[in-house]
């Protein structure tokens, strides 16, 4: 332990502890629980109970009340421990409740009947996890049907852009015509207008192509993203022209240069930009917001929306339904965080 | 890494195999075009997809977006719209006096200006100052700095409905926050119908979610500046302080102006996590001009997209503005980098 201790307060140079050391650990320390807290409750309240969900002070771990199967009685009674007017504490089952008066029985003796107060007693709980809260959403909502929406939506947007992107930056570097430079400039420059400054005139272009109220409507129009065309023709630009006319001397077509040799070469740039749009595209709002009115149609983002704006907010559904909605952004954090820290670092593009 | 290059090898190869046919497939009548239209013709061709999609989607918009801000109705279709003229610009600057919302005709969209106003100053404010703090420390010689950095990116990739969610859960009344603050003593509160609150609320949320990626840019400035600055300065015996605004200060000053600029541009346009979380409540205290262009436009009973393009127009020409303030500092920042 000491020899860990040594290892984790070493400081090159030799150099002493100093008070900034101690307020970056303070720092580094609280980043992990401001970062990830709230994350981690979010699980954790996801498997409680709706009971347990209203409580306050709210516990830190769920748990599950305990029951059990009395004679006499058809279904299965909650167990309570109850403070006796003697003094004792016993576990005993309640058979009804009027008002604060709590009718019990003891489970080894079914058959006589005791009348406790609802404050001497408390609920007898172990850790458990109301699991109910992931299964439930997808028979009772359409939950599964906005996952599906949401995974056809992220995948065909991804391809698209993958495709066209790539196929736009291979003119954009490796051809010389007139008007490639004013091309880039109109590419680049768009960048600056987002979508919440033509959503209005954008909702009326995808209502005259038709594309309104469909999932084309929500993926044409985000797919011709101009920091996947930049990326990938900065990228492009560092492939050496004379690779392309050594295979135009082997009688390559231009096709097969750009899928044969541009893009393989390019892998490592169309990678990050993949990564981006899946993460671009799974986590849309306004967008798809706007043009699905239907609700069979809507995307996880937009349905989550939609529950947790309800005036009775059914929270033990909303919290498990946001840790499904939250598990691919997950999983690529924990395997691929790498690629797009560093894509970012290299172009300062988010 | 090797788990994660394995998962990218075995898609490769399901997906490969009726991708590699329907390329070879494709080849045949492109060489054939080709051959008819030179090298021309293919970079047209490769263009054509992208710059489609790109030309509808838009830069049609953008241009019809100045023919809908002149006109009135709640059709959706221009040839449906009346033509108006400068009508709903003028009614939307409209104002007695700009300084108290309820001079304004248009007060709603007077109110979200403001909020839109104070919320920037605000939250750029609070990201510089904390995503500069986050690098400067991941910049120091500490034990698994890749880690840490990814500690502090881990929200910048939840989507903003998640985000939303989260936090209106922790700050609910029997959330998180209040039993933290119960357990010290405090009284429980409802945060998010208290004014003060929600706006505070807001701005850290924001904060929260997206200081990872300024802490990223800047941390990439902070390990470019050479080595033997610092090493020079350690032999002379340079205090840290003057270290600090001598050294780092200038030399990353290129990489903070942009992200100031950047955040400003975010900023502006705040809308997702916030709408999830106070729905632009209590009352209007929360509610910022995207909120403002998306319920006039699309979701108010009083909807008036030519009103919501009208105002997205004039948001886009502050965005302008901003974007190009910060192309003139990158290239600043490039010819400085070039002198040095």
């Amino acid at each position: 332990m000491s020899g860990v201790m040594t290892f984790l307060t070493r400081r090159r140079g030799g150099r002493g502890w100093h008070w900034t050391d101690i307020v970056s650990w303070l720092w580094l320390l609280g980043g992990v629980v401001i970062m990830f807290g709230p994350a981690v409750w979010l699980v954790g309240s996801s498997f409680k109970t709706p009971a347990q969900l209203a409580e306050f002070p709210p516990t830190i771990m769920p748990y599950v009340s305990q029951h059990a199967r009395v004679e006499g009685y058809d279904k299965p009674l909650t167990l309570y421990r109850v403070k006796l007017p003697d003094g004792s504490t016993k576990v005993l089952a309640e058979v009804r409740r009027i008002g604060i008066v709590a009718q019990m029985v003891d489970p080894q003796a079914p058959n006589d009947i005791v009348k406790v107060n609802i404050a001497d007693r408390q609920p007898v709980r172990e850790i458990g996890f109301a699991t109910e809260n992931y299964t439930e959403p997808f028979v009772h909502f359409d939950f599964l049907r906005y996952l599906r929406n949401s995974v056809f939506v992220t995948a065909m947007a991804t391809l698209i852009t993958l495709l066209t992107n790539s196929m736009a930056a291979f003119a954009l570097s490796k051809y010389k015509f007139r008007g490639r430079d004013l091309t880039m400039l109109v590419i680049v420059g768009t960048l600056m207008v987002p979508l919440s400054v033509i959503l209005v005139p954008l909702y009326s272009v995808v209502g005259a192509v038709g594309l309104l109220d469909s999932l084309w409507g929500v993926i044409l129009p985000t797919v011709a993203t101009p920091t996947g065309v930049f990326l990938l023709r900065q990228y492009m630009l560092t492939i050496p022209d004379e690779l392309l006319d050594a295979a135009r001397m082997d009688n390559a077509s231009e096709w097969q240069i750009y899928w044969r040799i541009v893009l393989p070469l390019a892998a490592p740039a169309l990678a990050v930009l993949a990564i981006f749009s899946v993460v671009w595209r799974w986590n849309d709002f306004l967008w798809p917001l706007v043009v699905l009115s239907r609700k069979e149609l809507y995307t996880l983002q937009v349905g989550l929306n939609t529950y947790a704006g309800q005036l009775n907010v059914q929270w033990h559904y909303i919290l498990a339904m946001t840790v499904v909605t939250m598990i691919p952004v997950v999983l690529v954090f924990v395997f691929l965080q790498r690629y797009i820290t560093s894509g970012i670092a290299g172009t300062g593009l988010k | 890494m090797t788990a994660a290059a394995t998962l990218k090898a075995g898609i490769g190869a399901a997906l490969a195999a009726p991708v590699v046919w329907l390329a070879s497939i494709v080849n045949v009548p492109l060489k054939f075009w080709q051959r008819a239209t030179g090298t021309g013709g293919m970079a047209a061709f490769f263009l054509a997809p992208n710059m489609a999609i790109f030309g509808i989607f838009v830069l049609v918009p953008m241009i019809i977006n100045f023919f809908y801000s002149a006109t009135s109705g709640t059709a959706y279709f221009l040839q449906d719209r009346t033509y108006v003229g400068l009508e709903q610009y003028q009614r939307l600057l409209d104002c007695g006096n700009y300084l108290d919302t309820a001079t304004c005709h248009e007060d709603l969209f007077w109110k979200a200006v403001h909020n839109t106003g104070l919320f920037v100053v605000v939250q750029v404010a609070l990201m510089t100052v904390v995503s500069m703090a986050t690098a400067l420390i991941l910049n120091r010689e500490i034990v698994g700095r890749s880690f840490w950095r990814a500690v502090f990116f881990f929200p910048v990739l939840l989507s903003p409905v998640v985000t939303g969610l989260i936090w209106r859960w922790i700050l609910q009344r029997q959330g998180l926050l209040n039993l933290i603050v119960h357990d010290l003593g405090g009284e429980p509160h409802n945060w998010l119908t208290d004014r003060f609150w929600a706006f505070t609320a807001a701005v850290s949320v924001s904060v929260w979610a997206h200081m990872g990626f300024y802490t990223l840019i800047l941390l990439a400035g902070l390990q470019a500046i050479p080595r033997d600055l610092y090493e020079a300065a350690e032999m002379d015996g340079t205090k840290p302080a003057r270290v600090f605004w001598r050294i780092t200060l200038p030399l990353l000053m290129p990489n903070l102006l942009v992200v100031i600029v950047l955040a400003l541009i975010r900023a502006v346009q705040i809308f997702d996590e916030v709408y999830v979380l106070t729905g632009g409540g209590p009352g209007t205290s929360t509610l910022y001009i995207t909120q403002y262009i998306y319920e006039i436009g699309f979701a108010s009973l009083l909807r008036n997209p030519g009103l919501a393009s009208a105002a997205s127009i004039l948001m886009g020409l502050v965005l302008v503005v901003l974007t190009l303030v910060q192309l003139q500092v990158g290239r600043r920042g490039e010819r400085k980098g070039a002198r040095e």
